[in-house]
């Protein structure tokens, strides 16, 4: 019984801790309150640091902190939250800091509800604070993912620099599935920017502040070829039954379970569906969408929002076919049906 | 002797600022400068230069870092204390300065200074009140003096319009957790000396890990003021000092409370604590079917949650695959809980269960709520002990039980959702009885309640075997 069924929102906490997370950060918040109520638990349970910050402004703040000092640092929010941190985003970026921030999407704007939405796409995947800068986004579409992509995030955070985010929604926040844990502790390295409070690490500086024009001009494009590095190196995706795809649907989260179970439906009544499902929401798989665009007819990307993601399917795949949005909002989930018989109608026109 | 030799905490050169400079961006007669030399003075003298982290904020000392050589981090507006904490949280040795003027920690850092001292973090803050905000030109401050004109009060403040200037040792000093607080002034030699005993006082608690140590510096901007050094000492003194009182308001032995750091565990027993259970030995592992689309239906408190969970065990006890969501979204209504279990051989792929093939309603809202919903030739459980009414559909099969009654006799009604499963299970064979004994010892907490559950299993199944079987 080496698989164990854990709620999403724990999942996190779990992938976090043996990902070597030792601090976390927070400010509760429905639908990713459980994240910090395992982490509550498990941080400070097992001697890692957990915090309730006074509000999310000071808990992204902690983070960077916390991140100065070479910690592996985290924390959960959901839009609101998020909004509120986006300062604090810009100057991680800024200041290139390793940061992990798992984003269980509600439904907005303002308060919205605390049904799911995917709304935070644009935020999120395009920044979110100012400046020119981009961060990381994963996006699991399942309790075993929510754990893997938080295991994997803070190396990946480390190695370029930047905020990684984990975009998920208040289903994959709430399911229990089968997870396999990993079964490898792994640890912080010692960085040669980080401020230790130590004679080695005295000279370090961290800031986000560069009053030459000159220098934040050099600063910018740097950051830009980075990301750049991060397109060619980090960009993730899953594809099902594309081999004959006529038709493609595009999805995340839980809009992606959502297709999947439509692709089998649709197969079922002769209808030669597939699914690209990127797991990587930047860097984009652009390049894949484009060649799968001289293959099928049209792609359908499904979300719960006003079609954010779908902009930039149109951008990747240059506009050489039609993309077509199913769209839900306001805390309303598509059954399958709904999907199936809709895209049945688009697919056979 | 070397009078006026520079603080070994201080960089020599200034080469952030740019190569080979010997000189501060502060204008002449400022505080700054004098703040600076006391906090370099007493990290020298403490021998703790390698150990510190100097938080500079935003404002006009956000450029600290061209100074102080010690670990630099900059923050943003406000947040120079959350931004200590982190660091604080990160490396238990460091001492921490958290630098700040009257804008950024009266102002737009109100929350994160108030937080910060009431958890009695571990920082020297150090709060620049020099009623205006400098960096930005000479607005209003928190702190500006009620008539005082600036670039946003041009005709000065009043209090109806702007309210009174704030007091933060007077605030602070309502906090249990802090251990020093002390307001000390730059307006004189004399002054200057009990403020470079507050600032060693302040960083010597760090050492001793006292805890939250605060030294409010009334500090003069003579620029901004619209005065000459000299003059705006004098206006230090004689305007500044009558509202914000000198002195010490608290100087704590002990500090109220010490945060416990608890040892990191090891590796092997992180690995431990998220361990999965050990092999159940199950007797048989019946093949499944058809996938399974279950809705379990109650009102809140019945147990339906964890019934959903209980079935989701068996299911990968049995090595199959599963999905357990709560009810959540547009399907919640009419004030019933429920939970939606996917059991498949296959990768789930919408976890949503939408069209039931078998409706465990526990109350009668959830039969009204859920009945249409079950596909065609699917099965709804009927819980007779709350529903009077009968299914109106022909198209299911209904299974009538009384499971309220049946886990009453068992010894707990709450155990009317295991009753209803072992008939579940019973019914359609997904997953075996023996599974369902061999994991609700896992997943009940109250060791008390394993055998009445278990019990409540058992007079489900015979009762299932002598009034279900069989029945349409």
């Amino acid at each position: 019984m080496d698989r164990q069924l854990i709620k999403g929102n724990e999942a996190v906490v779990f992938g976090a801790l043996l990902g070597g997370a030792t601090h976390f950060f927070g400010y509760p918040i429905t639908p990713a309150s459980e994240i910090a109520h395992a982490a509550a638990q498990y941080f400070n349970g097992t001697g890692r640091c957990f915090l309730q910050a006074e509000d999310e402004v000071n808990a992204i703040n902690m983070i960077y902190g916390a991140a100065s000092a070479g910690a592996r640092v985290m924390t959960g929010s959901s839009g609101p939250g998020i909004a509120l941190m986006a300062e604090g985003v810009s100057y991680l970026a800024g200041a290139e800091l390793p940061a992990v921030i798992v984003d269980v999407q509600r439904a907005g704007p303002g308060l919205g509800n605390i049904w799911a939405e995917q709304s935070d796409y644009n935020m999120v995947v395009k920044g979110g604070g100012h400046g020119n800068y981009r961060n990381i986004v994963l996006a699991p579409f399942s309790a075993q993912e929510m754990c893997d992509f938080t295991y994997r995030a803070f190396e990946i955070a480390e190695k370029y620099r930047m905020t990684v985010f984990i975009l998920t929604d208040a289903y994959i926040g709430q399911i229990m599935e089968p997870v396999l844990l990993p079964r490898e502790v792994r640890h912080a390295p010692r960085h040669d920017w980080a401020v230790y409070a130590d004679r080695e690490s005295r000279g370090n500086l961290v800031t986000s502040i560069l009053m030459s024009t000159e220098l934040l001009s050099e600063h910018n494009w740097k950051l830009q070829e980075k990301y750049k590095k991060v397109e060619a190196e980090l960009v993730e995706w899953e594809e099902y039954e594309t081999g004959d795809a006529e038709y493609l649907f595009s999805a995340f989260g839980i809009c992606a379970r959502i297709c999947l179970s439509a692709v089998h439906e649709l197969r079922n009544k002769g209808i030669k569906a597939g699914l690209l499902r990127p797991k990587t929401l930047f860097p984009f798989p652009e390049k894949r969408f484009r060649e799968l665009a001289k293959q099928v007819k049209s792609v359908v990307v499904v979300e719960m929002n006003n079609g954010q993601m779908a902009r930039d399917v149109e951008h990747a795949v240059r506009c050489s076919i039609p993309v077509l949005r199913y769209n839900w909002m306001g805390g309303m989930v598509p059954s399958t049906q709904e999907v199936t018989e809709r895209a049945q109608k688009d697919m056979r026109g | 002797m070397v009078k006026h030799a520079k603080p070994r905490a201080f960089y020599d050169e200034f080469f952030r600022r740019g190569p080979g400079e010997k000189n501060t961006t502060y204008c002449p007669g400022c505080g700054h400068g004098n703040a600076h030399k006391l906090i370099a003075e007493a990290i020298t003298e403490l021998g703790i230069q390698d150990r510190t982290v100097f938080i500079s904020p935003v404002g006009c000392s956000v450029f600290a870092y061209y100074y102080f050589d010690t670990g630099n981090v900059q923050a943003a507006h406000g947040r120079a204390p959350a931004v200590a904490t982190g660091v604080a949280r990160a490396r238990e040795d460091a001492i921490l300065i958290s630098y700040q003027g009257d804008g950024d920690l009266a102002g737009i850092g109100m929350g994160a200074i108030m937080h910060a001292a009431n958890r009695g973090e571990h920082m020297a803050v150090f709060f620049i009140n020099n009623a205006i905000y400098g960096m930005t030109g000479g607005q209003m401050a928190p702190t500006t003096l009620v008539g005082q004109r600036t670039l946003t009060t041009p005709d000065g403040r009043t209090a109806g319009r702007e309210g009174f200037p704030i007091g933060m040792c007077e605030i602070l000093d309502k906090l249990t957790a802090p251990v020093f607080i002390e307001r000390v002034s730059l307006g004189d030699p004399g002054r200057i000396i009990r403020a470079r005993r507050a600032v060693k006082k302040a960083l010597t608690n760090q050492v001793d890990r006292k805890g939250f140590s605060f030294v409010e510096i009334l500090s003069p901007c003579p620029i901004n003021w619209k005065m000459t050094p000299v003059e705006a000492r004098k206006w230090l003194i004689a305007n500044l000092e009558p509202l914000f009182p000198l002195g010490s308001f608290r100087n704590l032995e002990e500090p109220p409370a010490a945060y416990g750091y608890r040892k990191p565990v090891s590796d092997q027993e992180l690995l431990e604590i998220f361990a999965a259970e050990k092999s159940l030995n199950l007797e048989s592992r019946r093949g499944l079917v058809e996938d399974q689309y279950v809705k379990i239906a109650g009102f809140g408190g019945q147990g339906v949650m964890s019934a959903g969970v209980l079935l989701a065990n068996c299911a990968i006890a049995e090595e199959n695959n599963a999905t357990w969501l709560p009810s959540y979204g547009p399907e919640m209504r009419g004030g019933t809980a429920n939970a939606g279990v996917i059991v498949s051989r296959d990768q789930i792929g919408s976890p949503v269960v939408d069209h039931a093939n078998f409706l465990i309603a526990m109350n009668g809202p959830s039969l009204d709520s859920f009945e249409d919903s079950v596909v065609p030739g699917g099965t709804i459980l009927v819980n007779t002990s709350l529903i009077d009414r009968k299914v109106r559909r022909s198209d299911v099969k209904v299974l009538y039980a009384p499971l309220t009654e049946i886990a009453a006799q068992a010894g707990l009604t709450a155990a009317a959702t295991v009753a209803a499963l072992t008939m579940y299970a019973a019914e359609t064979g997904a997953v075996s009885l023996d599974t369902i004994k061999k994991v609700i010892p896992l997943s009940i907490k109250k060791k008390s309640l394993i055998d009445v559950n278990i019990k409540a299993v058992d007079l489900a199944a015979e009762y299932h075997a002598n009034n279900l079987r069989g029945q349409i």
